[in-house]
């Protein structure tokens, strides 16, 4: 067994694009174990959050932090990431999971093994020698899942992973994901989908406007969220309305699409 | 990655080269496109081939292009027709020696509809004033070459302050014999070319030789191997072989026996027959 | 004008005498331009993908030479090389002046900007749609470059085809430092020429027809292999 990367832990992160402060101070800390799900509207910096967590961008401030006993040296090693438009090489099915595979260092030898049974629970081994670009767009995600899965990371970061796809291919990733957090890794995944936070969250992190405004054990969070931001978006309301409150962009248009 | 990239250059450039190196016994002559295009080294350099197994690459230019070439070393044997430049070549010690080959001659072509009436003179000179007077159109090859420097001699002998005129009537096409004649038919207007040239020329359109005959219009060949003290790699042995061969009995035999449309082009003359 | 006519009849008549010097010509021209075409690929194509994938100093001003450097004049790379190889010049001793393999080096300068500023267009717009998951699969800029240039192949066909139309179209350069010698280094084009200063009209135009129908030919059966490839690939 490789030695932990987790905990991971946010200490005052803060990111700025283009003069406009996008993340704002968030403070947090993943233990090993549990599911997250980080939920919130549109805009509300999801997909950067879980970007800075993963270390593919840098905080304009703040700094994250893996505390584990491996989480010094290479941490990316032990992480992976699926994101919500599937990013698929111009080769065969089986060929994008070695590709990652061999990025990884793992030797030629041992990939075919791997590469076999990452495909074979993700329900893809019919498909191992088709092109990947040719795949349905739900397929594609499975491969997503299959490439992260057949890294082992210790973390998984998923952005929208169902955000496109229809129910039925919907069903099939979070049982991949629920498959995937029962072989022991852990969980970050963000949504937009409140019956989907509920069906595959531990815990919650309730995001809006850049600021992380509750982390709570996910049963308690769905019953009773102690913030009101929080309830307006659990009970379902719009929350466009409350724009002009906590945020320096007041006249922005509500309706703009998702910044992340 | 590095090293593949630089095995893949070199093997392409050897396979490259290979194919042009060959063992082939050869010499580089520069020479002039009139002689080229009038087909006699197609006739005489098989035959030279044969005699000796050297064969000969043709590098054909304009006169002062192939002057250059031949001053950087990049022939072995210069061969065209302008004799004061060759006797210049050969005094800045360039060349070894100059031999008169052959010559031929120029002649003036012009619409046979004659705008400026000249047709059926025996003086090119007075014939080019004419021109001149009437401001009638007349391709130039206007790129320094040996027919171009004839030319610009015979303006001057004219009395015609030419550099004047350029881009009026007077078109300096700054290309080759060739070239010229296609501008001179599709414009209908006057050009001086040598007579080798004109014989094997196929777009002659409405164009006719007007004035021919003028001694004037004479047009000596010399052949001058380059210096080898200047240029150690000059292939002198073969070279000399080559200047040899031209003004020995044979090559100037056959020389005389090139024929264009039914009429000699090229006329011996070299000096020493051994 | 009869000349069109003519010069399908004299293209007509050499292709099916099989004419032994047409034979040549056009031998050398291919193995002329294909050679420039590969050596040139071998550097353009990672020369084009760094430049993509890599922020260094003077980046900008190497973008803006590759762009300017596609138009180059044959004429002038052929002057330049012949002074190269002269030998009065620095490589004079090589003794490649004249040879087919001066007229490689001058196409290679020729083309090797092309396929450079094309790939790094192709290769920029696909590691913008790639960077993160690549990122996220721990390979940087340097581990991404050949996964990028086989993702990129099929774009990347074209940036090769488009040096090699330039390569064996152009008559400047290898005129000037092949020199248009008869069965050593007369290509098509500098033929052409050639037939045209001999004032042949129709057999120029027929070398053109030929030359035509052979790039033609090897443009479509780039396109054939391509479009096959792609339907697998998407």
């Amino acid at each position: 067994m490789t030695e932990a990367i987790l905990p991971l832990a946010l200490e005052n992160v803060s990111l700025e694009i283009g003069g406009v402060r996008l993340i704002k101070d968030i403070q947090c800390r993943f233990e090993a174990g549990p599911r997250s799900v980080v939920i919130g509207p549109n805009g509300a910096g999801k997909s950067l959050f879980l970007r800075l967590c993963h270390g593919l961008i840098a905080p304009t401030s703040g700094a994250g932090r893996w505390q584990g006993p491996a989480g010094a040296a290479q941490p990316g090693a032990a992480q992976a990431m699926v994101f919500q438009r599937p990013v698929m090489l111009r080769r065969s099915v089986a060929a994008n999971v070695d590709y990652a595979l061999k990025l990884k260092g793992h030797a030629r030898a041992e990939r075919a093994e791997i590469i076999d049974e990452a495909l074979a629970r993700c329900g893809l081994r019919r498909l191992r020698d088709q092109p990947a670009r040719v795949l349905s767009f739900g397929e594609q995600q499975k491969l997503a899942l299959a490439r992260a899965w057949a890294l082992r990371p210790q973390v998984l970061f998923l952005d929208e992973p169902t955000a496109s796809l229809d129910p039925a291919a919907t069903h099939a990733v979070e049982e991949i994901v629920q498959a995937i957090h029962d072989a022991g890794t852990r969980i970050i995944m963000t949504t937009h989908d409140l019956g989907q936070a509920r069906r595959l969250s531990d815990e919650v992190l309730f995001l809006h406007r850049g600021r992380l405004l509750e982390h709570a054990e996910a049963g308690a969070f769905f019953e009773n969220p102690k913030n009101d931001l929080a309830q307006a978006f659990v009970r379902g309301e719009l929350l466009w309305w409350r724009y002009g409150r906590d945020n320096r962009r007041a006249e922005a248009d509500p309706t703009a699409e998702d910044l992340d | 990655m590095n090293r593949n990239l630089g095995t893949a250059l070199t093997l392409a450039l050897m396979i490259a080269s290979a194919a042009a190196a060959a063992g082939e016994r050869f010499i580089t002559v520069a020479s002039t496109t009139s002689t080229r295009n009038s087909g006699l080294y197609d006739y005489l350099l098989p035959k030279f081939q044969a005699a000796t197994g050297i064969a000969v690459r043709v590098v054909a230019v304009g006169t002062g292009q192939a002057i250059r070439l031949a001053r950087n070393g990049d022939a072995d044997v210069l061969l065209v027709h302008h004799r004061t430049s060759e006797e210049q070549f050969v005094a800045d010690g360039h060349g070894v020696e100059r031999f008169d080959v052959m010559y031929n001659d120029f002649v003036l072509v012009g619409p046979k509809t004659d705008p400026a009436g000249v047709k059926g003179g025996g003086d090119a000179a007075a014939a080019l004033k004419t021109i001149a007077a009437s401001k009638s159109p007349f391709a130039s090859r206007g790129d320094d070459s040996g027919t171009h420097k004839k030319e610009l001699g015979l303006w001057r002998t004219a009395g015609v302050d030419i550099a004047a005129e350029s881009g009026t009537w007077y078109r300096e096409t700054g290309s080759g014999m060739g070239a010229t004649l296609n501008t001179a038919s599709a414009m209908n207007a006057y050009a001086l070319t040598d007579r080798g040239t004109w014989l094997k020329f196929a777009n002659k359109a409405d164009l006719g030789i007007l004035v021919e005959g003028d001694k004037r219009l004479f047009n000596p060949y010399g052949a001058i191997l380059v210096n080898p003290a200047k240029h150690p790699h000059v292939k002198a042995k073969d070279g000399r072989i080559f200047i040899d061969w031209l003004i020995s009995k044979d090559g100037q035999r056959l020389i005389g026996s090139y024929q264009l449309k039914g009429q000699q082009a090229f006329f011996p003359n070299a000096k020493a027959m051994n | 004008m009869n000349d069109f006519g003519d010069a399908f009849w004299a293209a007509f008549q050499l292709v099916v005498s099989l004419d032994a010097d047409l034979t040549e010509i056009v031998g050398l021209s291919l193995q002329v331009s294909l050679t420039a075409v590969f050596i040139a690929a071998l550097i353009g194509l990672p020369l084009g993908a760094a430049v993509a994938l890599f922020r260094f100093p003077g980046r900008m001003a190497v973008v803006v030479i590759l762009n300017a450097f596609m138009g180059l004049p044959p004429v002038v790379v052929g002057l330049v090389v012949y002074l190269l190889l002269s030998r009065a010049g620095p490589f004079g001793v090589l003794g490649l002046l004249f040879t087919p393999t001066a007229m490689i080096i001058a196409q290679v300068i020729l083309i090797t900007p092309i396929i450079a500023a094309l790939t790094r267009q192709v290769i920029e717009d696909l590691w913008s749609e790639y960077e993160e998951q690549l990122r996220s699969l721990g390979a940087g800029p340097a581990r991404a470059l050949t996964a990028l240039l086989w993702d990129g192949r099929f774009s990347l066909v074209t940036a090769v085809l488009a040096g090699f139309g330039r390569a064996s179209a152009e008559v400047g350069a290898v005129m000037i430092v092949g020199g248009n010698i008869d069965h050593v280094s007369r290509v098509m084009t500098t033929a052409i020429a050639l037939e045209v200063s001999k004032g042949d009209l129709a057999l120029a135009l027929g070398l053109g027809l030929i030359l035509l129908v052979l790039s033609t030919g090897i443009n479509g059966a780039a396109f054939l292999i391509k479009e096959m490839a792609l339907k697998r690939h998407a």
